[in-house]
């Protein structure tokens, strides 16, 4: 196991360089420099930012020094936050996104599995409908509707909870990880209601039930390991994505998270941090992806090669 | 396409809340006096809906029609998720086919290549886009269907390697065909099914992305706008004005909705 695990490793090196190129040059192929909404900016102030920062050098240098800056885990200074390096201003957002995001998808994973067990278990009955058309209004409802639909309802109407803010209250996270947690639950109760549908069906199934297994366990110990399958592929670049933070969800609820500066970043032209930004994104796809085949592996033998 | 997959999925594409609300959208904004850019001088900012003095969803923060305005936007928003579609349809089933029919080194490169825009953030292509071109509705389609098409063309290659399998196939290489008349001839009127349910569940993916870019202010531009336009302002005073918000809100869900519903059942009598 840990040799092909290393292969993939290896293997997620050039993607992850392949990503970092791209996004590289096609920032400086924008139009706008990062110092162009900067006020009253006399054209040699402009010249000595830019040497400061490299800008001046050819985009090749440019481009090298990074390379070698990233090789010492250094994202480089941020050009709209001059007194913060881009290691610093992810260090401060990525725990708070982190922790919504993770919170968010094991609400998901276990709210929706349940959800879909309870649809599973008798087919196009009551409750099979009314989870399924849970899980089609879930995928309905953009993020930026139902956040402030939330606070509309639960902090302007009722004042149930705040509207939003950072204050280490756990009132504060609810509404956040209720409007991020919505379409995992949706999709993880589709994924896992079909699934087990699927799996309810066959041969060795019959054998639990048959040999006198009780429902509960036939479900959980013997028909739960596929049902798994698809709702962890799907789990996978969806934690990665919940984990780098939502700009709307961020936007909307005030949050200093990791998810606003991409915009803000792209916006200013803070190509560093921009860069910082897609370079945590890719990183945890690939991790993520590899953690989603490690475990497709202990829950299906036959894919253990 | 057998027969009986075909009619079931114009059976399931003919969808009277759909049709509907289609129609809504294109003749109601006939219906109102007030244009979605004009401001009602004589009523209020932020008026709220009432049926007496024709604002029947009341008026945004400017003293604009709100009944107009999400009528219009509704078109746009529909517009851009047809047009969307359209452009990933194109770019996803030509590179998907070519890949699966090609087979071998070259599929597996283009795959590649595939996974790797996976993990290319979407929002940064389409902000490039806008930033280098300007804020064009055009770009909007074109900068969604290029990002939109990856999965399309992830199911046509698989649907497209199937194919190729079959017997049909061999006998048309015996009988001498050429590769690109197999593709065009054999290969491509079988992935119309799948195509067609694939790009329904796409129509409401686009309508969605288009939304939210224009949430974040990246999508129409003013005077011109659209649901995520309109439920963007919305939000911003929903505090005071909360129809603002729920009226352009509960037609992009509807609309999300439904679609969503159409595809579901395609995919289901495709099965």
């Amino acid at each position: 196991m840990s040799a092909s695990t290393l292969r993939r490793l290896a293997q997620a090196v050039p993607s992850l360089f392949v990503l970092l190129t791209l996004t590289f040059f096609m920032l400086r192929v924008a139009p706008g420099g990062p110092f162009d909404t900067e006020e009253g900016i006399t054209p040699q102030t402009r010249a000595q930012l830019e040497a400061a920062y490299d800008l001046d050098q050819p985009l090749s240098t440019q481009y090298l020094r990074y390379l070698l800056r990233l090789l010492r885990g250094d994202l480089g200074p941020s050009y709209q936050y001059p007194d913060r390096s881009v290691n610093e201003i992810i260090g401060a957002g990525l725990p708070v996104s982190a922790t919504l995001g993770s919170l968010a998808i094991v609400t998901g994973l276990l709210l929706g599995l349940s959800l879909g067990v309870a649809a599973a278990r008798r087919r196009d009955g009551a409750v099979d409908r009314l989870v399924q058309g849970f899980a089609l209004l879930g995928v309905s409802i953009p993020q930026f509707v139902s956040a402030p639909l939330l606070i509309l309802v639960f902090a302007v109407g009722l004042r149930w909870l705040p509207a939003g803010g950072w204050n280490g209250h756990a009132a504060d996270w609810l509404l956040p990880v209720i409007a991020l947690a919505l379409p995992h639950v949706a999709i993880v109760a589709r994924l896992s209601r079909n699934a087990l549908g699927d799996v309810l069906q066959a041969p060795y199934i019959r054998t639990a039930r048959a040999k006198g297994l009780p429902e509960r366990l036939v479900i959980w110990r013997h028909a739960m390991r596929p049902t798994l399958l698809p709702v962890l592929s799907y789990l996978g670049p969806a934690a990665a994505a919940t984990l780098t933070g939502s700009v709307v969800v961020e936007q909307i609820f005030g949050l200093p998270g990791v998810g606003r500066y991409f915009v803000q970043g792209a916006f200013n032209r803070d190509y560093g941090l921009v860069l910082g930004v897609v370079l945590l994104y890719g990183t945890l796809i690939v991790l993520f992806n590899l953690i989603v085949d490690l475990l497709y592996a202990r829950l299906d033998p036959r894919l253990r090669a | 396409m057998s027969a009986r997959s075909s009619r079931a999925i114009r059976r399931a594409l003919v969808s009277a809340p759909l049709a509907l609300l289609l129609l809504f959208v294109l003749i109601g904004p006939l219906l109102t006096s007030w244009s979605f850019d004009a401001i009602d001088f004589d009523g209020a900012w932020s008026a709220a809906p009432s049926l007496h003095d024709s604002h029947w969803f009341g008026t945004d923060a400017l003293g604009r029609d709100l009944f107009a305005r999400t009528l219009i936007g509704g078109r746009i928003s529909l517009l851009v998720g047809i047009v969307g579609t359209l452009v990933s349809l194109l770019i996803g089933v030509t590179y998907g086919a070519i890949a699966g029919m090609l087979g071998g080194r070259i599929d597996a490169l283009m795959m590649r290549a595939v996974d790797i825009l996976y993990a290319l953030p979407f929002l940064f292509l389409v902000i490039l886009l806008m930033v280098l071109f300007g804020r064009h509705l055009l770009l909007v389609f074109v900068a969604i269907g290029c990002v939109n098409w990856l999965d399309m063309a992830r199911i046509v290659r698989g649907e497209t390697l199937a194919i190729k399998q079959r017997e049909y196939i061999a006998a048309a290489r015996i009988n001498g065909l050429t590769t690109f008349s197999i593709l065009r001839r054999h290969v491509l009127p079988n992935l119309l099914g799948t195509v067609v349910v694939y790009a329904t569940l796409t129509v409401p993916q686009v309508v969605l992305m288009e939304s939210f870019l224009s949430f974040l202010g990246l999508g129409v531009q003013a005077p011109a706008t659209s649901w995520g336009a309109l439920i963007s302002d919305g939000a911003r005073d929903m505090e005071t004005a909360p129809w603002a918000l729920v009226f352009p809100g509960t037609f992009l869900i509807v609309t999300l909705l439904l679609l969503n519903r159409l595809g579901e059942r395609l995919r289901k009598s495709l099965a």
